[in-house]
C-alpha cells in the first residue's frame, strides 16, 4: 500500500458466508498500520441468502465509506457468481481472489435462469492477476467449512503484503477463543496457497 | 482514544456519554442496532416498546420527567409516531429529547424513501445531519444540548450509509450529573385548545430563536478552498464531495433546520458556481430559492434512489466550467465489464425450514387474494410462492383485508390477512379489532415466530423477554384476539401442512371472523439441528417439492438433489412427496 493514497477492498458473497468477519480482520490490520478506515456494509433484508457487500477503503485519510465503479484495489469473492456481478468495480490492474464456489441462487433453483458457465476463465480472460481457490475443500480439510472465510482472509492478507504475525494477532482479537485454533490453521493454509 | 464504529454504534456511545438515561424504540432497519448497543451500557434504561408512537410517548415522558432522553426508529416509523411528535413540538421537554430517524435512501431495506428532514420542517423542530460516525456521536451531545437551551425535541437523521458506515470514533467519559427535577406546569404540558395557542407563539418566537442560532452552530462551517465551484452539501454527501470535487468550495450544514440565510448568503455570493447536492427531495436547494439565491440541484441531480460519488462527478463534469476540479479519476474506466452475460438476480429468500414457507405455499395453492404486511414473510411475495397481493405499512394487512370484504362481498372466503407476531403487537390489533367490530367476516392469519426477524431477532411483547433479556408479562395471543371479540381462534404447527390447508380453508370460508395463529420459531433461532432429508431412487421426478421454493433443493441436470448442508429437516418437502422418496437422513432405509 502506498503512501497518501487509498486502497479500496471490496468483499462480496452471499448472506450467511461470513463474509463479515473479513471485513472485521481487514480493518483491524489497517488500524494497526496506523491509517485511516471506513468499512460499509448493508444489513436487513439482503442477510436472508441475498447478494451481500462490504467495503473496506484505508489510507492517510479516507472521505467516503464507498467505492466507486472500476475504483477496487482488490476484490475477495466469497462466491463465482458474485465475483461475476461485481468485477466491474474492479480498476485496472487490480486482482480479484475468488473461492471457487457457486451457490445457486433462487432463480437457478426454479430453472428460470442459469447459472452461467466457465465464469473464472471468463474473468481471467480480462483480470489477469485473477486468483482462485478452492476455500471451501481447504476448510473442510481444517476440519470446519465455515472457515473458508479465514482462508481466503490467508490468500489476501499475503496478497496484499500484511505481515503474518499482524494477521494472527487480528485473528485473536477478532475470533472467539474455541474457534482461535481452528482459525489459525486456515488462515496459515490460506496464506500458504501457490498463487 | 479511539474506536472504529457504525454510527449506530457511535449514537450508542453518544447516547452515554452525554448523560441520556432513558431510551425506546421498535426495531426498524437502518436503526435497530443504536438500542441493542445502548442497552449494553450502565445507568442507561433502554427498552423496545410495542411501535414507535409508544417509544415516543414514553420518550416524551421520561424527558418532562427530567431524564436525557433518546427514541430511535427508521424513517417510516416517524410516520406512526408523527402524532406525539408534532405536539410535543409544542409543549417542549425537560430535559433533553433526540428523535433518531434513519432514512433508507435507495430503499436497501423499507417500503418507501421518503425524505425526514421534511417533518423537522413540519414540526419546527431543528435536524442535525451528520456525516460520519464522529459526528453522530458529538451530534447526540449537540442534540441534547439544544433541546434543552431551546426547549424542543431535535431530530437527528441519519442515512443508511451513515448508519452502517464504520469510522473512527473519539471515546470520552459519561456525563452523570444530567437529571433535571420535574415540575408541574400544566399552561405546558396539558395541550387543551387554551394552553396549544400559547404555545404555538412559543413555537414561532423559538423557531426564530432557532435560525439565529443556526449561524454560529458549531456544526455549520464554511471550508473555504477554490472559490470557483462552492457547494452546499450535508451527511453522506459531504464526504462523497471530498471525494470527487476535492479542491471545491464548501458549506457544510450538520444543522438543516432552520438553516442559516447569513452563512448561506455570504458563501453564495463568494463562489463562481452555487450547487446543492442532496439526496432524495431538494430539503436545502427550496429553502435556498426561497432566500432568493440562484442555485444548481435538482436540475442535475436525482430525487429518485442513492446519490454517488459517479453521479457526483459526471452531473457536475456535463455543467461546469472548471471540470479541473472535478476529480476525474472516478470515472475511469475499471477493468471488466460483465455486459454480454445475464448474471442471476439473487434476491433474499426465506431461509431453509423458515416456518413462513408452508402458510405461503397452503394459501397460494388455495388460489386466496392475500393481504400482506412487514417482515421476512413478505418473502412469500417472490416466486415460486406468489402468495400477496399488498404490502403497504407496519399492520395494513388485517384493515386491507375489511375493506377487501367490504369492497366486494363475494370476495368473503378468497380473502386472508397474513401477519407477523411482531408486526401485529406493533399494529395489528388495532385492525383485528375493527374487524370483530365492524362486523367482518375476515381471516387473519397470525405468523408466530416468536420474534422480530427480519431486523435481527429482537423479543417483543409477545416473546416474554425484554431488550436486556429479562423474562416479563408475555402476551397471551389466544386470549388477546379473543378480547377483542374474535370468538373462531385456532392454533396450527406451521410445518403441517395437512393441518394448515384444512383449517385455512374452513376458517376462510365460514361467516364469521376469525384468527389462526400458526407456531414455529424462526429457523434461525433453533441451534441443534434434526437430521437432514435425502432422495432415493424412488423419486419420480414429479418437481412437486421445487414448488416449496426452499433453497435446499435444487434440480441438477434433471433430478432433484437435497443440499444436506442446509436443509434443516423441517419435512416439508416429504409431505408433498407422492412417491416418499423423500426420507429423514437414517429413517427408512427399506
Amino acid at each position: 500500500m502506498s503512501n497518501g493514497k487509498v486502497t479500496n477492498i471490496l468483499i462480496v458473497g452471499v448472506g450467511g458466508q461470513g463474509t463479515i468477519l473479513a471485513s472485521r480482520i481487514l480493518s483491524y490490520l489497517a488500524l494497526e498500520e496506523g491509517h485511516d478506515v471506513k468499512v460499509s456494509e448493508i444489513h436487513g433484508m439482503a442477510q436472508r441468502g441475498g447478494s451481500v457487500v462490504t467495503q473496506v477503503r484505508m489510507g492517510e485519510k479516507v472521505y467516503s465509506p464507498l467505492i466507486s465503479e472500476g475504483q477496487a484495489d482488490v476484490i475477495l469473492a466469497f462466491e463465482r457468481l458474485e465475483a461475476l456481478r461485481w468485477v466491474h468495480y474492479l480498476k485496472k490492474d487490480g486482482t480479484i481472489i475468488i473461492n471457487d464456489q457457486a451457490i445457486d441462487p433462487v432463480p437457478v433453483i426454479l430453472g428460470l435462469q442459469e447459472y452461467p458457465s466457465g465464469i473464472i476463465d471468463r474473468i481471467k480472460g480480462k483480470v489477469p492477476d485473477t486468483i482462485a481457490v478452492n476455500a471451501l475443500q481447504i476448510a473442510e480439510e481444517c476440519g470446519n467449512a465455515k472457515a473458508s472465510n479465514v482462508v481466503l482472509m490467508g490468500v489476501l492478507a499475503r496478497k496484499m503484503g500484511f505481515g503474518k504475525e499482524k494477521c494472527i494477532r487480528a485473528l485473536e482479537a477478532k475470533v472467539p477463543a474455541k474457534f482461535l485454533e481452528l482459525n489459525k490453521n486456515a488462515f496459515e493454509k490460506g496464506w500458504n496457497v501457490q498463487v | 482514544m479511539k474506536e472504529l464504529l457504525t454510527g449506530n454504534e457511535a449514537i450508542a456511545r453518544g447516547a452515554y456519554e452525554f448523560g441520556v438515561r432513558v431510551a425506546a424504540a421498535y426495531p426498524g432497519t437502518p436503526s435497530t442496532e443504536i438500542l441493542e448497543n445502548l442497552v449494553n451500557y450502565p445507568g442507561v434504561y433502554a427498552q423496545w416498546s410495542p411501535n414507535e408512537k409508544v417509544a415516543l410517548e414514553v420518550g416524551l415522558g421520561a424527558a418532562i420527567g427530567g431524564a436525557r432522553t433518546l427514541v430511535t426508529m427508521k424513517h417510516v416509523g416517524v410516520n406512526v409516531a408523527a402524532d406525539p411528535l408534532f405536539t410535543l413540538a409544542y409543549t417542549g421537554v425537560n430535559a433533553g429529547l433526540v428523535l433518531v430517524s434513519a432514512d433508507d435512501p435507495g430503499m436497501h431495506s423499507s417500503q418507501n424513501e421518503q425524505d425526514n428532514r421534511n417533518y423537522a420542517k413540519f414540526a419546527k423542530i431543528p435536524v442535525l445531519e451528520p456525516s460520519n460516525s464522529q459526528e453522530a456521536k458529538d451530534m447526540v451531545g449537540l442534540g441534547l444540548e439544544m433541546s434543552e437551551q431551546f426547549d424542543t425535541p431535535v431530530m437527528l437523521r441519519t442515512t443508511t450509509r451513515v448508519n452502517h458506515s464504520q469510522s473512527f470514533v473519539e471515546i470520552g467519559e459519561r456525563i452523570d450529573d444530567t437529571a433535571k427535577p420535574y415540575v408541574k406546569n400544566s399552561r405546558k404540558y396539558v395541550m387543551v385548545p387554551a394552553h396549544a395557542r400559547g404555545r404555538h407563539v412559543v413555537v414561532e418566537e423559538r423557531r426564530g430563536k432557532l435560525a439565529e442560532y443556526a449561524e454560529s452552530c458549531p456544526v455549520n462551517r464554511i471550508e473555504w478552498a477554490d472559490r470557483k465551484i462552492g457547494i452546499i452539501a450535508s451527511g453522506i454527501i459531504y464526504e462523497y464531495v471530498k471525494e470527487v470535487i476535492p479542491e471545491a468550495s464548501i458549506l457544510k450544514l450538520g444543522m438543516t433546520f432552520p438553516l442559516p440565510e447569513k452563512l448561506i448568503r455570504e458563501f453564495a455570493a463568494q463562489v463562481e458556481e452555487l450547487y446543492v447536492i442532496e439526496e432524495l427531495e431538494p430539503f436545502l436547494e427550496d429553502q435556498v430559492r426561497l432566500m432568493g439565491i440562484e442555485i444548481t440541484g435538482k436540475q442535475l441531480f436525482p430525487r429518485i434512489g442513492e446519490v454517488s460519488q459517479k453521479i457526483i462527478a459526471e452531473k457536475i463534469l456535463a455543467v461546469t466550467g472548471h471540470r479541473d476540479l472535478v476529480n476525474q479519476s472516478i470515472l475511469a474506466a475499471g477493468a471488466a465489464e460483465e455486459k454480454d452475460v445475464q448474471i442471476p438476480v439473487r434476491p433474499p429468500v426465506m431461509c431453509p425450514g423458515c416456518p413462513h414457507r408452508g402458510v405461503f405455499y397452503t394459501i397460494s395453492q388455495l388460489k386466496m387474494i392475500v393481504t400482506g404486511d412487514i417482515g421476512c414473510y413478505t418473502l412469500g411475495s417472490l416466486p415460486p410462492l406468489e402468495a400477496m397481493d399488498t404490502c403497504i405499512c407496519m399492520g395494513a394487512s388485517v384493515g386491507a383485508a375489511l375493506g377487501m370484504e367490504k369492497a366486494h362481498p363475494e370476495m368473503h372466503g378468497k380473502v386472508v390477512a397474513v401477519i407477523g407476531d411482531s408486526t401485529f403487537m406493533h399494529s395489528g390489533i388495532t385492525g383485528l379489532l375493527d374487524v370483530a367490530y365492524n362486523r367482518g367476516a375476515t381471516t387473519t392469519i397470525i405468523l408466530d415466530n416468536s420474534t422480530t426477524a427480519m431486523t435481527g431477532h429482537q423479543d417483543h411483547a409477545a416473546t416474554g423477554k425484554t431488550l436486556s433479556k429479562e423474562i416479563t408479562n408475555q402476551v397471551d395471543l389466544v386470549a388477546l384476539v379473543k378480547a377483542l371479540g374474535i370468538n373462531q381462534v385456532q392454533i396450527v404447527d406451521a410445518f403441517d401442512l395437512k393441518k394448515l390447508k384444512t383449517i385455512i380453508s374452513e376458517e376462510a370460508a365460514a361467516d364469521e371472523p376469525s384468527v389462526i395463529i400458526v407456531k414455529r420459531p424462526c429457523a434461525l433461532l433453533i441451534k441443534e439441528r434434526t437430521a437432514p432429508y435425502t432422495i432415493d431412487e424412488n423419486c419420480i421426478n414429479c418437481k412437486k417439492c421445487m414448488k416449496l421454493g426452499c433453497p435446499a433443493l435444487s434440480v441438477q441436470g434433471d433430478a432433484v438433489v437435497v443440499n444436506t448442508a442446509l436443509c434443516t429437516g423441517c419435512g416439508l418437502c416429504s409431505q408433498l412427496c407422492p412417491s416418499g422418496a423423500l426420507k429423514k437422513e437414517g429413517e427408512g432405509n427399506e
